[in-house]
């Protein structure tokens, strides 16, 4: 368990080795306060969404999973997809709601991020993996935990080295995308060290 | 040139998705380890959104404005699956290697952005340009970041053999760095670096001036 869990945070990190989320990745992480909003909601919703796409492709998508309406010959697996996103677009709306409504004050340091997530293709992704590995319920939800904390941890880290690269002198032509994605790549480099862990 | 070929060319060079938009990128990195995935992903990326930038354009006048997003994204996930389905069916190694990447089509910004930011407001054949020519310049940045990758990384293209590898009892000892994640931001980074040095007036300004982000 805690081996999936660092797996997801550092060597699996959805942002560093699979690419996933980059687009708000890159264009979200100047400022670092603005990344740890960000990240904050990301782990919220990586944490919602992952186990309850495992709930439901066990229950009605995966192949078998309709046995118990006596149809244990219908495999509706590729409709994963579009269930996926379904899901997501719904849990982003209703967490929306319930911070607005119990946690006002979260609610609006996370509330401008959250619609941005729903098409964020790390939540999409890590979800699309959770299918392709087979992971069980406990499963994924430590994995949708951890993905989400990983990135997160990804954003902050490049928002900070933005941070200070932005008042250094580089060539014009490669400042600020250019060099985000070289930073990046470096970054990459490191969090494939931890790859070494061995837990338990 | 006249407006057609702008529609259709432009995207391809002077405004590539990839380089100065920053969309789609998440799978422009992730596919590049070879050419020959760089090759299927691109024609199922020029796919779908050649078919739903113009399905979204032929509808454009019936679709309610509150609503547009879903639409959008069903129509598009319609797409995605019937080409997931028959990578699965007729290319099954290639669809194991592209893993979830064709699935994230759903989620590439490219498809989207087009559909929201050019299909919604304009007829279907100028809408079929600018997707071909959004896709091809999609395609453009996968090829040249998939060759540079393969070549360097295993001494192939296209699986045959180009460098002789020292394993094979060739001269080419390869850079294994090219095979893992890090290259892909890499080349990216250079290539917008290039980019950019060649078009200066793409470059972005100094940081006091940056986006809209309040000062801290």
């Amino acid at each position: 368990m805690t081996d999936l869990l660092l797996r997801a945070i550092f060597t699996d990190n959805l942002a560093l080795a699979y690419f996933l989320g980059m687009c708000t990745f890159l264009a979200i992480s100047r400022r670092l306060e603005t990344a740890f909003g960000l990240g904050l909601a990301m782990i919220v919703v990586e944490t919602v969404t992952v186990p309850v796409n495992n709930l439901l492709f066990a229950g009605m998508l995966g192949p078998g999973a309709l046995a118990w309406l006596g149809l244990g010959e219908v495999d509706l697996s590729f409709l994963v997809l579009i269930a996926s996103i379904g899901v997501i677009a719904a849990t982003v709306q209703i967490l929306e709601m319930v911070l607005d409504r119990y946690f006002p004050r979260l609610y609006r340091s996370l509330g401008i991020y959250l619609p941005l997530i729903t098409v964020n293709c790390a939540i999409l992704g890590a979800s699309l993996f959770m299918v392709e590995r087979h992971y069980a319920f406990y499963e994924s939800a430590i994995y949708g935990f951890g993905s989400g904390v990983g990135w997160a941890l990804a954003i902050c880290a490049l928002a900070a080295l933005r941070e200070r690269v932005d008042e250094s002198r580089v060539p014009k032509a490669l400042r600020g995308l250019g060099l985000a994605f070289i930073l990046t790549g470096f970054m990459s480099m490191g969090f494939a060290v931890f790859g070494g862990l061995k837990f338990g | 040139m006249n407006d057609r070929t702008r529609t259709l060319i432009d995207p391809i060079f002077v405004a590539n998705p990839v380089t100065l938009q920053v969309l789609g990128i998440c799978s422009a990195l992730a596919v590049t380890t070879s050419l020959a995935t760089s090759l299927v992903m691109s024609a199922a990326l020029i796919f779908v959104l050649t078919l739903a930038s113009s399905i979204i354009s032929l509808i454009r006048n019936h679709i309610p404005r509150s609503i547009r997003l879903i639409v959008q994204i069903t129509i598009i996930a319609s797409l995605v699956i019937v080409v997931d389905q028959v990578l699965q069916a007729y290319l099954f190694a290639m669809s194991k290697l592209l893993s979830v990447f064709v699935g994230l089509i759903v989620t590439n910004c490219i498809v989207l952005g087009r559909a929201e930011g050019f299909a919604m407001h304009n007829p279907p054949g100028a809408s079929l340009l600018d997707a071909i020519g959004n896709g091809l310049g999609y395609a453009l940045i996968l090829v040249v970041i998939g060759t540079v990758r393969e070549l360097l990384g295993a001494g192939t293209l296209m699986g045959v053999t180009v460098l002789p590898t020292t394993a094979q009892g060739g001269w080419f000892t390869p850079w294994g760095l090219m095979a893992l994640p890090p290259s892909a931001f890499f080349l990216l980074g250079l290539l917008v670096w290039a980019v950019r040095a060649i078009r200066p007036e793409q470059a972005e300004p100094l940081a006091e001036q940056f986006d809209g982000e309040a000062p801290r």
